[in-house]
């Protein structure tokens, strides 16, 4: 057992996961071509080794405060909360980061141990490409060559963010296979990586993906909940009763959660994406309306047919729009120590537009998912209660496609 | 137990000539056709590729079948269904199906092995399933009598190849360069050694695939291997030219494959 980033060392704790073959519980392992299993093992390796190494950790730590801009404030959103009327509601500012999400938390410890491990290539997939944008971002800082692997469908609807990428030196490659989306991106940087497999590093996005990305991911977004678990104590002197956050993959939520797993009583609340409506088929609510499978690499649930086939997934938000979720999220959800629920596109798009009215913040589409259940959520806690939700990432590079959704011409 | 996988590469020894491993997808155009075609042509062994929406080792001209079929209506069923009625007028040519783990695992391990023997099938590739994860599978097709074959490749080193090569069955399919499925072949003389290398520890016949498409390629891997797979330019063919096309193709990479000196 390899993984924690709480302080829990107790050998049944729900933190404590995953085991020595990269599972948690049933979910997680390494689904993937045998060509990529040395490095895959490689990869396991080399990070246990990093995560003993204090330069590795020093060198971490002072990217993470004067490059990234950490530690992101917590902020009590005043507003929001008098319009919602309950509990009040606390945001993790991790759209202040550089780039603007949380996605560079892991980027940058990725590309260190890209480094570090001698790699001279690094490959990355991206759906709205804030993944890819805050990979080319770190690429370009330590001068390794990147290339990213974007649906065609995502680099029409997310031209500003393919423009940046190529700012900052990267190759975008369009993604012309299957849908078009993440989950082809995906499934062209891994042939990728199992051509290139000798020289190229690829910083998967999520916590998702073979063992042990999906650990690996989770410890280096947990600086997320371990900085808003100390900040709400020192600022409140209590935890929240709840953590609150958006679901694709799951990587923001996983790095909120985990160092609040043993804190039994807050709850764990994940909002997946439920698109047109979860009845609809039209969603990307792996955990609501998938089933266990296997994909890219992992064991966890998925959108797919009575046939074993993958269901494309729908969102508004092209950043939850994947047919899997990482299968530490299965884990909770089995395991009842997190609730999983969702938000339609919508919801999405009022809240948006609410937040950005009442708090001067334009959130992305994807934590305004998140919002729409802390509306009901501080409703149900009541006055007394108290709600830290991730706002994971900010709205400008969804400002075009809110305008087309709402009939404005820029 | 002695299954036709063991009987065909027996034979193949006892003639002294490499075999031709034809591999199709199961539901890209008439493909019942071809896959009955397939022995008369020169196919030895046919893998029978299963269409997953993902697929993730393979390159563009398997992903765009797999699509085709899907399109089409095949399903893990219908794959059944056309491997039974191959086996209603072949009962020799060893059948392996190629595929990936999430229709499989869908069916249910015990389920699809149940069918898979039900059908005639020999042996199963599970692209994305290595080792370490292929137990509670391997459990399901051993009780079947279907043979579960694993990939080698450039990249598996002696210490990695015990784990490969341990309760392995049939034969072990040499993927002869990183790559997906269709990408630039293997060098002849490297693919030798690594054959002898993988010959040696599994103790089984070795298949050489990945990226074989002229006669010349199909000779000179076939002349290091037990047998030389071919796929893409199968499929293509198949595309393209329909069952004649491919089976004209079958014919002369397998005429050159078994010309070739051993």
């Amino acid at each position: 057992m390899s993984d924690r980033a709480s302080a829990d060392t107790r050998p049944n704790a729900l933190s404590a996961w995953p085991d020595a073959r990269g599972r948690f519980g049933d979910y997680g392992g390494r689904f993937v071509a045998e060509t990529l299993m040395p490095n895959i093992l490689e990869l396991e390796a080399a990070y246990e080794d990093a995560k003993r190494d204090v330069n590795f950790q020093r060198e971490m730590e002072e990217f993470l405060r004067d490059y990234v801009g950490k530690p992101s404030p917590i902020y009590f959103a005043e507003r929001l909360t008098e319009a919602f009327g309950g509990a009040k509601i606390w945001l993790k500012r991790d759209e202040l980061n550089h780039t603007g999400s949380h996605k560079i938390n892991n980027c940058l410890g990725q590309v260190l141990l890209a480094k570090r491990m001698g790699k001279t290539r690094i490959i990355a997939e991206t759906g709205a490409g804030q993944h890819g944008v805050a990979t080319a971002t770190v690429a370009a800082r330590f001068g390794i060559p990147c290339t990213v692997f974007m649906g065609a469908t995502d680099v029409e609807r997310q031209a500003p963010n393919v423009f940046r990428m190529k700012l900052l030196g990267a190759e975008v490659v369009p993604v012309t296979s299957g849908t078009g989306t993440l989950k082809d991106a995906m499934n062209e940087a891994l042939r990728d990586w199992v051509t290139n497999v000798s020289d190229t590093f690829y910083v998967i996005g999520t916590v998702a993906g073979p063992h042990p990305y999906p650990a690996m991911v989770r410890d280096f977004q947990s600086i997320i909940g371990r900085e808003a678990r100390a900040q709400m104590l020192d600022r409140l002197g209590r935890l929240p009763d709840a953590a609150v956050a958006c679901i694709g993959g799951g990587s923001n939520a996983m790095g909120l959660f985990h160092p609040f797993i043993e804190d039994e009583s807050v709850r764990l609340i994940g909002v997946e994406a439920a698109g047109h409506g979860i009845e609809t088929g039209q969603h990307a609510a792996s955990l609501k309306g998938g089933e266990p499978g296997i994909l890219h690499g992992n064991k966890t649930y998925l959108l797919q047919d009575d046939d074993g086939q993958i269901i494309d997934a729908h969102s508004i938000s092209a950043g939850l729009d994947y047919p899997g979720i990482g299968p530490e999220h299965a884990f909770l959800h089995d395991a009842k120590r997190a609730e999983y629920v969702s938000a339609t596109d919508e919801e999405a798009m009022e809240m948006f537009q609410l937040c950005t009215k009442l708090e001067g913040i334009i959130p992305a589409l994807e934590p305004a998912h998140a919002l729409a259940r802390v509306r009901d959520l501080a409703k149900e806690l009541g006055p007394d209660g108290l709600i830290l939700m991730n706002m994971c990432g900010r709205g400008d590079k969804d400002v075009p496609q809110v305008a087309e959704m709402l009939g404005v011409k820029l | 137990m002695t299954n036709r996988i063991t009987t065909r590469f027996n034979e193949l020894e006892a003639y002294g000539r490499p075999g031709f491993v034809a591999y199709m997808m199961a539901g890209d155009g008439d493909s019942q056709a071809l896959l009955n075609a397939l022995p008369e042509a020169g196919a030895d062994v046919i893998e029978l590729g299963m269409p997953f929406t993902d697929p993730m080792a393979d390159g563009p001209s398997i992903q765009a079948s797999a699509l085709r079929a899907l399109d089409a209506g095949m399903t893990l069923k219908g794959v059944f269904d056309q491997a039974a009625k191959f086996r209603e007028h072949d009962t020799d040519t060893p059948l392996v199906l190629m595929g990936y783990a999430n229709p499989i695992h869908h069916m249910g391990f015990e389920n699809f092995a149940r069918q898979a023997e039900k059908a005639g099938v020999d042996g199963l590739i599970c692209v994305d399933i290595p080792p370490e994860e292929d137990g509670e599978l391997r459990e399901a097709l051993g009780q079947h009598g279907i043979a579960l074959i694993r990939l080698a490749t450039p990249t598996t080193d002696d210490k990695r190849l015990e784990t490969v090569v341990e309760n392995t069955s049939g034969f072990v399919y040499y993927v002869s360069t990183t790559g997906v499925t269709g990408a630039a072949s293997g060098v002849a003389q490297e693919v030798g050694t690594a054959v002898s290398r993988v010959k040696t520890a599994s103790g089984l016949p070795v298949v050489v695939g990945f990226g074989v498409r002229t006669p010349e390629q199909s000779a000179a891997i076939a002349a290091e291997a037990d047998a030389v797979v071919v796929g893409s330019a199968i499929v293509d063919a198949m595309h393209e030219g329909g069952v004649a096309a491919a089976t004209e193709l079958v014919h002369t990479l397998s005429q050159a494959a078994h010309g070739a000196k051993k």
